[in-house]
Formats: structure tokens, sequence, C-alpha cells
């Protein structure tokens, strides 16, 4: 592990009991996140990205099964005492889901929920808490905002909602914000809006992000590294440019291919990826893209690929056909 | 409300929408959720009909098929006004207009199995013999790319998002419609599975001839299957033409924002950080004039003073703005 990391999760596995046998929601995950960094985790529904940022932060469901070590900030997550972690949670981590109601509290005005924060995590007077409040408000944009510390989460539009609750993940400086599809709920001209904020704060506060997603289109301008996630394992890790101008695993390239081309006429069909994932209860024997890779080879069938490094070490994928070596094969 | 004038493309008009305006009361106040919206569909032809969330997409799509009665304005499908329809017409005429929604799992009663929501449809429309209903219920699941016989007898919750939608689909094609409006139907769905049902709508089309009505938020998407495009704002459409030609040149400020605003999957292109232009105003109390004015940086007085009405700006491209960006 590097020592500049500010989040390293290594090894990590989910299980989740289910009436259908063991779930593995994230298998075997190893990630760091550099201070400062942004890190994207891409992957269709269900392949494990929101059971993963739940695992860094402590927050799985009561029976769900976790292993691995997840070190932030030099601590081991999984072995500080729950009333740390809940320190640790809200002060120097701090999360931004997709329905901003899941962080927020429709009964407390937004005024109370952002000076109760503050106050539980620094010291601050009633005066100096709702002054800050104001302060945090106006930098996530939102208008007005001396007259929205008294009204309550349904009076906002989802949009002005998701920046309430990022102003209050903001609100105690955190190292590292794990936002798990901020702005999958939002419009497209809110979406780029909110995408703005966060990255502005990121720069401004110099905090670590993860931005987690299912659209290649949002993390491509706006992170340092891209995860690709498939049922629940890590498949392609690069960096952002790397990753967009030479991706080597199939599923990588068949997500980018799935996006509608802006340049392409109408009409034109999409290169769609057919079928599903496998069943998350029943993980197939060989590599879990095998079924809907155009690639595949007999061995794909038979053998997990494991990630490893390519040319260079920050770019690996898993995969035994990557993209160029089948390309020179061709050739 | 002063009719937005009405732009004639094609006198195959399958469908034509002529100052629809339709409210929403709101204990003593009104939601202007659409307010006089004129609109062609021709034969065969795809109009893509995308807006943000609250300007009345949903609303003018169900307005059209008199899921809810229009406050004004008429509908001529096939030449016929569906708002004076009544009775037993307007059930017939309903059976050649079908809907598709946003939220495909919701959409379907959770109770009954895939065959009986599938062939509904066909109960309602009197098909009584039980095996011709069989048979066609078979024809048009595998014409979704379903497995009939594994499929019929399943709950919906035993289905994918993606497959609930296929099911969805199935259902509004039974009964060999004309015209299909599609409510954002790939909206819930993430970016894998949408490209599967974009084709899949594509292929239906092609397939039974339809002419479609789609709804969506996303620029892009509806790019990949409209043949054109209008853009809708708080109500009143922005503007509308040919896709090709209103992604190469919008003339409307809203266009140009909803186009700067599609997340590019290039990380050459640093997202040019958007003018924060805020939110939509709103429908109950619209602002005067132009109803984007309040976000838009070409505003002027004349904005505030004057309704801009729909006019050409290209050859088959119409724009309402004082100041269009052509
Ligand atoms: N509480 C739970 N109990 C059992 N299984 C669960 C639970 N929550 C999620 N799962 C399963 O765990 C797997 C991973 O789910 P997760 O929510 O992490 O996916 P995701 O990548 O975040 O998807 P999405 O893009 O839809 O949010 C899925 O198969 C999901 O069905
Ligand atoms: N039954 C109703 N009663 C009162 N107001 C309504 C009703 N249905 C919709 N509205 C309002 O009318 C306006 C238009 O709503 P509509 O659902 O048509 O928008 P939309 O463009 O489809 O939005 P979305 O993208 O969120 O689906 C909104 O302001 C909405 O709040
Ligand atoms: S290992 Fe085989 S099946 Fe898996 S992505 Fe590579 S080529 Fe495709
Ligand atoms: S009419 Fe005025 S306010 Fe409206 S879009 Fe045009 S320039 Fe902007
Ligand atoms: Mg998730
Ligand atoms: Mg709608």
């Amino acid at each position: 592990m590097n020592a500049n990391n500010l989040l390293s999760v290594e090894d990590v596995v989910v299980d989740l009991p289910t009436p259908r046998g063991n779930l593995r929601a994230v298998d075997h995950v190893d990630l760091t996140v550099g201070a400062g960094r942004t890190l994207g985790i891409v992957g269709e529904s269900g392949c494990g990205k929101t059971m993963l940022s739940r695992a860094i932060l402590q927050l799985l469901p009561k029976k769900a099964k976790l292993s691995g070590r997840v070190i932030f900030d030099g601590q081991d997550l999984l072995q500080l005492p729950p009333e740390k972690l809940r320190k640790l949670r809200g002060r120097s981590l701090a999360v931004v889901f997709q329905d901003p109601m899941t962080s927020l509290n429709p009964v407390l005005t937004i005024g109370t929920q952002l000076i109760e924060t503050l106050q539980e995590h620094l010291e601050l007077d009633d005066a100096a808490a709702a002054r800050r409040s104001v302060e945090l408000l106006a930098a996530v944009g939102i208008p007005a905002p001396e007259q929205r510390l008294a009204q309550y989460p349904h009076q906002l539009s989802g949009g002005m909602r998701q920046r309430v609750a990022i102003a209050i993940a903001l609100s105690c400086e955190p190292k590292l914000l794990i936002a798990d599809e901020p702005t999958t709920a939002l419009d497209v001209t809110i979406q780029a809006q909110i995408l703005d904020l966060l990255a502005r704060e990121q720069r401004r506060r110099h905090m670590a992000m993860i931005i987690i997603t299912h659209d290649l289109g949002v993390v491509a301008g706006r992170t340092d590294e891209v995860a690709v996630m498939y049922a629940g394992r890590v498949v392609e890790r690069a960096p952002t440019p790397a990753l967009f101008k030479k991706m080597r695993m199939p599923y990588t390239e068949a997500l980018l291919a799935a996006l509608p081309k802006l340049d392409a006429a109408p009409h034109t069909p999409l290169p769609a990826i057919s079928g599903r994932p496998p069943d998350p209860t029943r993980p197939l024997k060989g590599c879990s893209f095998s079924p809907r890779c155009r690639y595949a080879v007999a061995r794909c069938q038979n053998e997990k690929p494991a990630l490893e490094a390519a040319e260079t070490k920050a770019h690996q994928f898993a995969c035994f056909h990557p993209i160029e070596a089948r390309a020179d094969a061709n050739a | 409300m002063m009719p937005q004038s009405a732009p004639s493309i094609s006198s195959d008009a399958l469908l034509e929408v002529d100052n629809l305006v339709v409210e929403y009361p709101v204990g003593s106040r009104i939601v202007h959720a659409v307010s006089g919206v004129s609109l062609q569909i021709a034969r065969g032809e795809t109009l893509g009909l995308v807006g943000e969330s609250g300007c009345g997409k949903s609303t003018l799509g169900r307005a059209v098929l008199q899921l809810r009665r229009p406050t004004a304005g008429r509908v001529l499908f096939d030449g016929h006004d569906l708002t004076t329809m009544q009775g037993d017409a307007l059930r017939l005429m309903r059976r050649r207009v079908q809907l598709i929604f946003q939220d495909p799992i919701a959409s379907l009663n959770p109770r009954r199995k895939i065959g009986d929501i599938v062939a509904e449809p066909l109960v309602i429309a009197g098909v009584k013999d039980p095996e011709k209903r069989k048979q066609l219920v078979h024809e048009v699941l595998s014409a979704v790319g379903l497995d009939p016989t594994l499929v019929v007898g399943r709950l919906p919750h035993e289905f994918s998002g993606g497959q609930c939608q296929r099911i969805c689909i199935a259902r509004a094609l039974i009964l060999n419609p004309e015209f299909i409006v599609c409510d954002e139907p790939v909206s819930a769905l993430d970016v894998s599975i949408r490209a599967q049902i974009l084709n899949l709508l594509e292929e239906m089309k092609a397939r039974f001839g339809l002419t479609l009505l789609f709804i969506a938020h996303d620029l892009a998407v509806v790019k990949a299957v409209s043949d054109r495009v209008a853009v809708m704002y708080l109500g009143r459409l922005c503007e509308v033409g040919p896709s090709e030609q209103l992604f190469a040149r919008p003339a409307h400020p809203y266009t140009a924002l909803l186009i700067e605003a599609i997340p590019m999957p290039d990380p050459d292109v640093r997202p040019a950080e958007t003018v924060p232009v805020g939110e939509p105003p709103s429908p109950i109390a619209p602002p005067s004039g132009c109803r984007f004015r309040t976000r838009c940086p070409r505003a002027d007085q004349r904005c505030s003073d004057e309704m801009p009405e729909l006019r050409a700006v290209a050859p088959g491209q119409f724009v309402a703005c004082h100041h269009p960006l052509i």
C-alpha cells in the first residue's frame, strides 16, 4: 500500500444472505484513492457499487458479512469501535446518496439539520453555526440561503435538496466525499450544475472524492481515475485519460459503445450489450462477462481472469483476451 | 393564452395537436402545465419531446391520448378530433393509440401473471376466444425478445427493469396500435439495458409501422430515435426541428443549454463550467413574456414584455425566441 493513499480498500468481500442463497455483492475488490484525488466507479445496476461504498462507510445491512481491510487516513475502519466510526463519518468521511431524502430528515428544517451536523463535529456556538450554514448553502448555489434555513426538505425541488445534502456533507470539511449516483435522479441541466459544484468544491477544499455512476460520460472529464465494476468485481482500472484512450476490457468498451452518440444519425442502431449480468447468487465459474462477451473463448468459461497490470502499472484489467492483443492477433 | 403558431410540416399528419392547453387546479391556484402547444406528427415519424422535469411532457402526452382532458385546444388523430369524442367512439379510437410509461415495474400489476397483463387489452377490446388471446400473447412476447413459455406464468417482481419494460411494450403492441406515446421509456434503465430497449422500440416501429411521440429528458437518447425533436420549457414549445439540424445549429438558448449539459464520454472534453442558470420557475406563476427569460443569458426588456411565437428560422426548424442563436 502506498503511504500517500488516503483510502485503501484491500481484498474487500461483502456477502449477503438471501432466501436464494449467499449473494456475493462485492467480490475481492482492491482500490486506492489519494488525498485530493477523484475516483470514478462505473458499472451497471446491481454490480455492487453501492455495497462497496457502504462497506467503506461501514453502513452495510446488518445481515451482511464483510471481510478485508478498509484503511482510511491510517486507521483500519473494520477495527474501529462504533463510537469512533460515527465521529469519523460526517466529519472526515462524508457521503451523498442518489436520493437526497436518504440523508435528509423530512421533519427537520434545513437549518436544524445543518446546525446539528456542524455542532456535533465542530465546536461552534449557535450564532457561528447559523452563520456557517448560510455560507454553506450559498456555496452550493442555493439562492436566498437565510430564508432556506427555516424550510423543510419537501419544500425544495429535487436539485435543491441534493444541493442541501451536499452542503451537509461538506459542512465539516471532509477529507473524502463519496457521491453515490448523486445526479442520476436529476435532470441533465441540474446534473451538470451539481457535477460542476462537486468538482469546484473538491478542488477548493483539496478533498478526495469517489463518484459512483452507471454513465461513463459522467466520469470522463471529471475524475483522475476510473474503476469499472462488473458482477461485484473491479474488471478494469486506469487513469481516466488512459482508459478512454485505450480500453482493454471488452465490458468497458461495450459500456461506452452502448451510449447514444451525438454525432450518429438518428435511427442508427446502438451496439447494445445483449443479455444481463449473471444472477449474483449463482456465480459463474469463469469470467462473469463471458455469456455476454463477443470475444469470449473457451478459457473464459472455465477460469476467472485476475485483475492484472498492462504495460503501465496504473492500468489494470481482468481479461484473457483484452482488446489490443486481439487486434494484433487479427492483424 | 396566445396561440403558438402551428408550423405545418406535412400534409400527412397522423396526429395534429392544435393550441393545446392543460391546467390543473391546485387549491385556489392553477398549474399552467401546458400552455398553447401545437405540433404535428407525420405517419411513420418519431417526434422526440424533451425538456426538464415538470415542464409538462407527460401532461401533454396524456392529454393527447385523452387520459387527461385538455382545458382547451384540439387533438386530431387521423382527422378525428379526440377532444370532443365520447363513449364507444373514444374507446374504439383508443385501441389505435397506446402509452408506455417511465417506470416499467410500477406500471405492472404486481399480483397478476405476465400472460394476463399482456392479454388485458385484448380482454377489454372484446377478444373472447382464450386460444386466440393466448396465441396473440405468445406472438407479441416473442416479438419483444422474451420466451413466452418462460414468462407467461410468472409475476412482475421476478423480472428486471429492462424485462418489465419489454413486457410493457408487448402489452402496448398487442392491439396493433398505430400511434404510441412513449413517456420516458428508458429513463429508469441503466446504460446497457437502455440501448437494448431503444433498439427494440426502433425494431417494433419498423415492423408494425408505428408512429411515435417519444418523451425523454435526455437529448442524446431522444436524438438517437427521433426524426424531429420538440423542445419544451415550462409548458410551451421553444423549438422544433429535424434532429440533426437542431443539434448542429440550435436556435433557442434553452436548446443550446440542454445540448451543453449532455455528459460527453470523452476525457478531452473538459466539461465547460456551466453557467449557473438555476432552476425553472413555478408553473403556477410562470414569468411574463418568454417563460425562459429568468434563466436566459440573452434576455432583455422585450423578453419580459412580449411572448415569443414559434416562427421558421431554417427549413423545417421553428423557434420561439426574440433573439435566436441563428
Ligand atoms: N439489502 C440487501 N439484501 C440483499 N441483497 C441486496 C441488498 N441490497 C443490494 N443487494 C444486492 O446486492 C447486489 C449489489 O447491489 P448494489 O446496490 O451494490 O448495486 P449497485 O451497483 O449500487 O446498483 P444500482 O446502480 O442499481 O444502484 C445486487 O445484486 C443487489 O440485488
Ligand atoms: N395531477 C396534477 N395535479 C396538479 N399538478 C400537476 C398534476 N400533474 C402534474 N402536475 C404539475 O404539472 C406540471 C407538469 O407536470 P408533468 O408531469 O407533465 O411534467 P413532466 O415534464 O412530465 O416532468 P417529469 O420529467 O418529471 O416527468 C408540473 O409542475 C407538475 O407538478
Ligand atoms: S475474459 Fe473472456 S469473456 Fe471475459 S471479458 Fe475477456 S474475452 Fe470476454
Ligand atoms: S425570447 Fe428572450 S428570454 Fe426568451 S429565449 Fe429568447 S432571448 Fe431568451
Ligand atoms: Mg447503487
Ligand atoms: Mg413526466
